[in-house]
């Protein structure tokens, strides 16, 4: 089983990391997006907060990467005619898509290096992590619990034969929603409550207070817990959606 | 019985002329309703059967809601980085939005035709090639009003944008130039759609570029010196600066400067795609190249 999600995550990251869509919305959409967080902190009354818009744009780009990447990757298969073989395989289809949901979060990783990259060559971020260690344990946390809920994207959109649309739409109020950059106190008080929900809430909380200090268990903590429920809840809809399919014949309907 | 009809008295050679001059001017009329025909009924048909987005659902969500979330997004950015005011992020946005229309739709109005397959024969008719080009225009022009139009709406009822009444007709006509204009930009784009693999990518990156370069939410006088020169050679960014000031209480005439710039920006860009659209056209013909990837 391991042999499988190892051998999935790796080569999942690879086909990604070679589609310039991916390379554009992991890389370049978050270097975009913080640079013009950066001009306005910079021109506003927030100049010293380019390190906290760094990694509000990075997590923007796992956040991206993981909607555009989970939510269409069942209908991917489908047009490249692999996923009658994926859920023919001897082994449960949920560990063929949870490497390539959690893959889509890592290549993430690509837009916090990128973002910190560009802050700090050309807007002079300063890097200094109040707890280091924290910051390298808060970043793989975040990943796979956005993986996660990738996976609860993957297993919901298939439902929907346009997929791309919710895609589409989900990508602004989820960066608003869980305060990624703007802070939730300046939001109505109802996307508190929505923002608990979501994993990038927490895992932005512990990201952002291990680099500026802060309390950071708290953040991961809520990642794991979340992480358990999106797989429960991933797991199910997935259990549902392959039965559906095999009973109805529409496994390769596009 | 003499024949009396006037073309029997009139000297033979003239009668040729007038003939000639009556057959040349009924095919030119001829040729010019059809050349009308392709750009309306032709545009018309293009963006039904290019436009990826047109279902109900596609339309609603990519094309109504994602800008609404970012007007939503950057105004409220704003007010925490504390740099300018809301409307300043609202005009912004809401003139930036009608990009949607303008870049992607008039790319997949362009390139869609070589990715569907379509493009041999469209270029095997006799088409007049400016109607056909031009035709794909039309549509996305407007919905790129309705968007930027829902964009100002929405920000009216959930931003307390609330502009001067009298100002609204100078706030539309910018609005409809800098749509114009922007959408050059996309035909410019789209042509290049009929050589590159991947224009897709193209046409994503520079939608977001805009938001960086073009003044959108950031005030193009303070970027440094070399955006500021990209940013001022390219559409929206003349068309947002006027929709500004229209929105503080400007007149067209105060204006007139940054709208006939934005004009004039949009019709090189929009002669620039229409050769770029004729050489990648000669070119792919003589490498047999049209439908290659």
């Amino acid at each position: 089983m391991l042999r499988v999600f190892w051998i999935g995550w790796l080569f999942n990251l690879k086909n990604l990391t070679n589609s310039l869509f991916f390379v554009l919305i992991s890389v370049l959409q978050p270097v975009i997006f913080a640079s013009i967080a950066f001009f306005m902190f910079d021109r506003g009354d927030r100049g010293g907060g380019l390190l906290y818009a760094a990694l509000g744009a990075g997590l923007m780009g796992i956040w991206s990467s993981t909607l555009f990447g989970s939510g269409g990757a069942i209908q991917w298969m489908r047009w490249q005619g692999t996923l009658e073989i994926a859920v023919a395989a001897p082994v449960r289809f949920l560990w063929i898509l949870l490497p390539l949901t959690i893959s889509t979060a890592t290549i993430g990783l690509y837009s916090i290096v990128a973002t910190l990259f560009w802050g700090r060559v050309f807007f002079g971020v300063p890097l200094s992590f109040v707890h280091p260690a924290l910051f390298a344990l808060a970043l793989p946390v975040t990943v796979v619990s956005l993986g996660l809920l990738g996976l609860v994207l993957a297993s919901t959109f298939v439902l929907y034969r346009q997929a791309s649309a919710f895609s589409n739409l989900l990508e602004y109020p989820v960066w608003l929603a869980t305060g990624l950059l703007v802070p939730l106190s300046l939001l109505p008080g109802w996307v508190e409550w929505l923002s608990w929900v979501l994993a990038p809430t927490w895992g932005m909380e512990a990201v952002r207070n291990a680099a500026l200090g802060g309390e950071v268990w708290e953040g991961l903590g809520m990642c794991v817990l979340l992480g358990a429920v999106y797989l429960v809840l991933g797991s199910f809809f997935m259990h549902n959606f392959e039965r559906r399919a095999r009973q109805q014949a529409t496994l390769s309907l596009t | 019985m003499s024949n009396t009809a006037p073309e029997s008295r009139v000297p033979r050679g003239a009668r040729g002329n007038a003939g000639t001059r009556f057959r040349r001017a009924g095919r030119t009329a001829g040729q010019g309703r059809a050349a009308l025909r392709v750009f309306f009924v032709g545009g018309r048909i293009s963006y039904r059967a290019l436009f990826n987005w047109i279902s109900p659902v596609m339309y609603v969500t990519t094309m109504l809601g994602s800008p609404l979330f970012q007007i939503l997004f950057f105004t409220y950015l704003g007010r925490y980085a504390g740099s300018r005011s809301d409307d300043f992020f609202i005009v912004g946005n809401a003139v930036q939005v009608s990009a949607m229309a303008g870049i992607y739709g008039m790319v997949m109005g362009i390139a869609n035709e070589r990715q569907f397959g379509t493009l041999t024969p469209l270029l095997a008719t006799p088409a007049n090639r400016l109607a056909v080009f031009a035709g794909r225009a039309l549509p996305n022009i407007v919905n790129g009003l309705v968007v930027s139009s829902f964009g100002f709406a929405a920000s009216w009822l959930l931003l307390d944008f609330s502009p001067d009444a009298a100002s609204l007709p100078a706030l539309a006509f910018v609005v409809v130039v800098t749509v114009v204009s922007c959408t050059a930009l996309g035909m410019l784009i789209g042509s290049i759609g009929l050589r590159a693999r991947d224009v897709f990518f193209a046409a994503n990156l520079v939608y977001f570029l805009m938001l960086l370069f073009c003044g959108v939410n950031v005030d193009v006088d303070s970027l440094p010196g070399w955006m500021e020169a990209i940013g001022r050679s390219v559409p929206l960014t003349h068309g947002i600066e006027a929709a500004r000031r229209v929105v503080e209480g400007a007149t067209l005439g105060d204006v007139r400067g940054l709208i006939v710039t934005e004009a004039l920006i949009g019709i090189a860009y929009a002669v620039a795609a229409y050769v770029l659209f004729r050489f990648f056209e000669a070119e792919s013909r003589r490498r047999a190249s049209l439908e290659t990837f």
